[in-house]
């Protein structure tokens, strides 16, 4: 059986100053070792803070491959030249039905002429319209988290 | 001492002579300062539309930090012609006061016809602009992707001239306009 302590017993006292001055240490120490840190990381506030990295686009003659069936194939090229607007879509200079073949380019799928009710359209349907809410340019760098996915 | 002794006629010469420096000097100086961004841009229907599309172009910023203001494309460089660009624009002055292009939507009204002035002017001058910086000889392929060099020696073999191809490359192109139907080649590959 456990001795009980009263909390006026003098071994109580003892007891409760000892778990404070160990309490006070831990923190002194821990707040000596670890300081607050900002997001712009320990640089003296007149410092300037880290270079942000480069991200150059890549341009990869001959496209690069899918990893996955369907994949919308990715740009293996700059795109700040071309622009997608309300009133004209840059990317289609090259893959349009009627340019692809001169400006050896890959076609835009049959896919993006079909309305959502099934009908083929001359035009890129509209919901296809901004090619890169899922086609986009790709840059070298190493990816953040790594991952051990082979594709197809 | 009359007019026409030696000592008058030399008079009237180095007087004419000083007369012709003062407004040549004039001249010069005035249709200079209309060659400046500054000025182009001072007339909103410049600075709202084009101007605010072409700092987002190559030509406005890019790598080595060369710029091509508004006139190295718009007006010529050679004297004479670039006289009779001025002369033709006193019309832009009357649509100015007109009022012709004085909303964006009016301007993009007109933007179609508007482009195809310019590019009728480039056509017309085999791009001479351009050329004032661009020079198919100093191009090395190489170090152009393959697709571009492939067709900027098509280009050269059948004498086609940059505007052909390179339309909307500092503005945006006009709506109703689409360049798959428009540039070049690749005719006899087409089916």
């Amino acid at each position: 059986m456990f001795k009980t302590i009263k909390s006026t017993s003098p071994l109580f006292i003892k007891k409760r100053v000892t778990i404070f001055l160990l309490a006070m240490a831990v923190m002194i120490f821990s707040s000596a070792a670890m300081s607050v840190q900002s997001l712009r990381g320990d640089h003296a506030l007149d410092a300037d803070a880290n270079k942000v990295m480069k991200h150059k686009i890549d341009t990869v003659e001959g496209g690069i491959k899918r990893n996955f069936k369907l994949q919308p194939p990715m740009i293996p090229h700059t795109i700040d030249k071309y622009k997608i607007t309300l009133k004209g879509n840059g990317c289609m200079k090259c893959h349009s039905e009627k340019a692809y073949k001169k400006e050896k380019a890959p076609k835009v799928g049959d896919s993006h002429y079909v309305d959502r009710d099934g009908n083929t359209l001359k035009k890129v349907s509209s919901r296809r319209y901004f090619c890169n809410q899922c086609h986009a340019p790709q840059t070298k760098d190493a990816p953040l988290v790594e991952n051990v996915y082979e594709g197809i | 001492m009359g007019l026409f002794s030696k000592e008058g006629t030399f008079k009237v010469l180095l007087f004419g002579f000083v007369l012709g420096v003062l407004f040549w000097g004039g001249f010069n100086t005035a249709m200079e300062a209309t060659n400046q961004e500054s000025f182009c841009i001072s007339c909103h229907e410049m600075e709202e539309n084009v101007y605010q599309e072409y700092t987002e172009t190559i030509h406005y910023s890019n790598r080595t930090g060369v710029r091509a203001t508004c006139p190295d494309c718009h007006v010529p460089k050679e004297w004479i012609h670039k006289i009779i660009r001025k002369i033709k624009a006193s019309n832009e002055l009357y649509h100015k006061m007109l009022g012709t292009i004085d909303t964006p939507e009016k301007f993009d009204a007109k933007r179609l016809q508007l482009a195809t002035n310019e590019w009728k002017r480039m056509l017309g001058t085999d791009s001479r602009e351009c050329r004032n910086c661009h020079d198919f000889d100093s191009m090395d392929f190489d170090k152009q992707e393959s697709r571009s060099a492939d067709r900027h020696e098509e280009a050269i073999d059948n004498d086609w001239t940059c505007i052909q191809c390179h339309k909307g490359i500092a503005h945006n192109l006009p709506e109703g306009y689409d360049p798959a139907d428009d540039s070049p080649g690749g005719e006899e590959e087409s089916e």
